[in-house]
């Protein structure tokens, strides 16, 4: 092969991995970046180890306060459960024929509790309470399940720190766990 | 009940049914063809036959709230694959929201080299696909009585649907994923923010971005104006409404998948991250709340699937599972879609028992619900998969032989 069409080879080989690398980059250059400060406002994900808590905290007793008014009609006044999921007790049961899954007695992190009631509660009014009231109902539920003393006050660092009881009973995925002979004559 | 009671074969003239009209049967004229029917354009949207209103979604009556509910498919009322998308089943955790696509975005963040903002317009531009898949709630049915008395009843959070959108792997790479990137969180618009966490694995695999079904847009209750479809999965997990997809290290751990959809074994052990469908199938022809009329030729039909794959074979039963013959399946069987499986049936008027029992390409075979109780217990309450029998009495009535 001459020297000419050599060096054209090599061009257009520089030239398509150059712009293979560019696709690699944004294959098809749609949609536009998202700033920092957008995605700190919709960024609500709270992970079991309490990353992206923000600041804040709540008492038990505001908790109490914040429950009686914005959940107890659903969940029941102690937190028994009603049109709602009962929040409190269950512990010893998962065992026996009546399992209560309860926060106490089956959620295995405690800071899924913020992530859900800030999310999603109270149902009539989502993401309507502030941080610090937050902080305060799930001071209240943990407290309510005998996981917090009454006088504590909860934040992104103390509620990260408490340990549910039932935390060490999940276990992954060991499915095809039922096998069934395909028997098509006198079974 | 739409097709509740089958034809049993009339012979010679027929008998006046309740309703019926001699004026318009032979030898006479029909009224409906004496005179014009309904000009065009008396329907812009077109509606089902008013003699089909009974075929509508199955709600239960005495729920404590309807907000976080579901709504079944009449599964006994239709034919084929594929769901009408109006009788398509509900599952929503905070009611279903209105939204304008215009006012809608999907916000792509985490663990990725340009977190991006798409609007509805955007995810449009992205190169389409359209594949037949089924959806399937994971609690379809629950593993204790009482189970119900129609195939709607028992295992009626199924639908399936042609979903057309864009491979979520197209969208990842746009933002461009970063290592360390193992899993997708996946966020909804709606009042519960609905969260799951998505494997990687699946999200590069055949994980969809849907913004039609049926080729027309996704209705409201289905996650307009964008969903996210995750082939047999439990359906939970196919976020509507998405708003949001967090590129993350991690699951999230959300409530949704620790206090709801773990199953509890009998040692009090929780088995969670419980992603696929496996193998099942249900006869909905005849099926129960349905009656034959007379002995004689009955056709067997029912749908099958599985999240593994493609159906491979579907077995029936007419002898309450002494022996059991293989049906035939209808063309196209697609893989993670419903397959229509039928056989010819001759009754003889006899107490019967008749089921069907679905294999998959990987060779897993449905079970009974006495074997999956064996291994998982009563507390356990997801991924229900198990044969389905129906009882047909001496007078043709077709009831739920394990209710």
């Amino acid at each position: 092969m001459p020297t000419r069409e050599l060096c054209i080879a090599a061009l257009v080989v520089v030239t398509l991995a150059c712009a293979m690398r560019a696709q690699a980059q944004s294959p098809y250059g749609i949609g536009r970046s998202a700033t920092p400060a957008e995605i700190a406002g919709w960024n609500i994900d709270i992970d079991r180890d309490g990353n992206n808590l923000p600041a804040g905290s709540g008492s038990v007793s505001r908790g109490h306060e914040v429950f009686d008014q914005q959940c107890a009609s659903c969940h029941g006044a102690k937190g028994e459960g009603g049109l709602g999921d009962r929040l409190v007790g269950g512990g010893g049961t998962l065992v026996t024929p009546e399992p209560v899954r309860t926060v106490g007695s089956y959620w295995p992190y405690a800071p899924t509790l913020f992530d859900y009631i800030r999310r999603a509660m109270p149902q009539n009014a989502p993401q309507s309470l502030s941080n610090d009231d937050v902080y305060a109902v799930s001071a209240y539920i943990l407290n309510l399940n005998g996981l917090l003393p009454a006088d504590a006050t909860l934040d992104a660092r103390t509620l990260t720190a408490i340990k549910m009881p039932n935390r060490n009973m999940f276990v992954g995925d060991p499915r095809p766990d039922v096998k069934s002979p395909a028997c098509m004559t006198d079974c | 009940m739409g097709g509740a009671v089958l034809a049993g074969g009339l012979a010679g003239s027929e008998a006046l049914a309740a309703g019926e009209n001699a004026d318009n049967l032979p030898p006479n004229i029909p009224e409906w063809m004496k005179t014009p029917g309904d000009p065009m354009g008396s329907q812009l949207y077109g509606t089902p036959s008013p003699f089909e209103k009974s075929v509508v979604k199955n709600i239960p009556k005495d729920l404590p709230q309807y907000l976080s509910a579901s709504g079944r498919t009449p599964l006994q009322d239709l034919d084929g694959i594929i769901t009408p998308n109006g009788l398509f089943y509900e599952r929503h955790h905070g009611g279903v929201p209105t939204i304008d696509p215009a006012q809608h975005r999907l916000m792509l963040h985490g663990l990725v080299d340009k977190p991006l903002i798409f609007t509805m317009d955007d995810i449009r531009r992205f190169p389409s696909q359209s594949h037949i898949y089924f959806l399937e709630c994971s609690g379809n049915p629950e593993y204790e009585k009482p189970y119900g008395k129609t195939a709607s009843d028992i295992v009626g959070l199924l639908s399936c649907a042609e979903w057309t959108g864009v491979s979520l792997k197209l969208v990842l790479q746009e933002a461009g994923l970063q290592p360390g990137a193992k899993w997708v969180v996946a966020e909804g618009a709606d009042a519960a923010a609905m969260t799951r966490s998505i494997p990687i694995e699946k999200c590069l695999d055949d994980a969809m971005l849907v913004y039609s079904q049926n080729g027309e847009r996704l209705r409201p209750q289905q996650g307009y104006p964008l969903r996210l479809l995750l082939p047999g999965f439990e359906g939970n997990m196919s976020v509507k409404w998405l708003r949001r997809l967090h590129v993350a290290a991690e699951p999230t751990y959300s409530r949704e998948e620790t206090s709801k959809y773990t199953d509890l074994m009998p040692n009090g052990s929780a088995r969670e991250f419980t992603f696929y469908m496996e193998a099942k199938s249900i006869i909905t022809r005849p099926s129960g709340g349905q009656r034959l009329s007379a002995p004689g030729f009955h056709e067997i039909s029912g749908i099958a699937w599985s999240g593994h794959g493609k159906i491979r074979r579907v077995d029936v039963s007419v002898d309450d599972g002494k022996s059991w013959q293989e049906a035939q399946l209808q063309e196209p069987v697609l893989t993670r879609a419903l397959t229509r499986f039928r056989l010819p049936w001759h009754w003889d008027g006899q107490i019967a028992v008749i089921q069907s029992r679905a294999i998959d390409e990987t060779g897993y075979v449905q079970p009974t619900l006495a074997e999956l109780l064996a291994v998982r217990g009563e507390n356990y309450y997801y991924h229900n998969n198990a044969i389905w029998p129906w009882r047909i009495a001496a007078d043709g009535e077709v009831t739920n032989a394990n209710a």
